[in-house]
């Protein structure tokens, strides 16, 4: 349980300056290998909380293939490179202000509501171990009860495709 | 570990995430904002699936992630539109509803 906590809070607070990082930094690309930080801190965690399949997924797709995806929109768009024009505009002491409130509203609501309850992640207390994360349950989840919106994200993901082409293309 | 550490660790990436959509003007930085928000939901989803050792939320975290790969798809495919048509990636620049 101890070395499972060392790691969290070391993920934790990589991802939290990785991810403030994405929001501050004045290279484009600087925030793209930021947000791969973060994204990877994620994966971490799902291991941590015993999902790995999810973990790994979060590797393929989110490292993989959204971050490239975000590569070549930087390229495409001839973002600046060098930090020679301002990358935020000038309402950032308001958009400060409310994600610390936000952030001040939520973290009270978490005290109160959840406390101290605890993630049984081992069986440390002769509970059985965490199985909902394997790939095998998830597999039996997905095909048995949630067989149609599995059908309809896969739909949804040819709309999505169709549709890209649609808007980027040169007419 | 406790629920707590990974559901506030979640909501402060979520604000971060919130900051970046209202204080960037790079569409693509926008994006990137949108995509810290959506890995803080489903951090959340992971954790609350470990603590009440239920599949449902950890196939829902797979539903988001798919959901945000098709968003960001569509969502750089219209800032490149924007950018081709402004000349610019910048979301200022965008103010006419009228093409």
């Amino acid at each position: 349980m101890l070395v499972q906590n060392i790691f969290f809070w070391v993920l934790a607070v990589a991802m939290v300056l990785a991810a403030i990082g994405v929001v501050r930094s004045q290279n484009v690309v600087h925030s793209a290998l930021y947000l791969v930080v973060v994204m990877a801190g994620a994966a971490a965690q799902y291991i941590l909380l015993a999902a790995e399949f999810v973990a790994w997924v979060q590797v393929i797709i989110y490292i993989g293939a959204v971050i490239i995806l975000f590569l070549f929109g930087i390229m495409l768009t001839r973002a600046p490179m060098h930090g020679d024009t301002n990358l935020d505009n000038d309402q950032r002491w308001q958009a400060a202000v409310v994600s610390l409130f936000l952030a001040g509203v939520l973290g009270t609501l978490l005290v109160q509501e959840f406390g101290k309850k605890e993630i049984a992640i081992s069986g440390v207390k002769g509970e059985q171990l965490l199985e909902v994360g394997q790939a095998k349950t998830l597999a039996d989840s997905i095909f048995t009860a949630y067989i149609v919106p599995f059908e309809v994200v896969s739909i949804l993901l040819l709309a999505a495709l169709v549709g890209a082409v649609v808007i980027a293309r040169r007419d | 570990m406790i629920l707590n550490q990974f559901l506030i660790l979640a909501a402060i990436l979520f604000c971060i995430g919130v900051y970046g959509v209202l204080a960037r003007r790079n569409g693509v930085l926008v994006l990137m904002s949108v995509e810290l928000m959506l890995n803080a939901v489903n951090l959340n989803l992971i954790a609350f699936s470990a603590y009440l050792r239920e599949t449902a939320g950890e196939v829902f975290a797979l539903f988001v992630i798919t959901i945000a790969a098709a968003e960001v798809g569509v969502g750089l495919a219209i800032v490149l539109l924007i950018y081709r048509n402004l000349h610019s990636p910048d979301l200022d620049h965008v103010e006419q509803l009228k093409g």
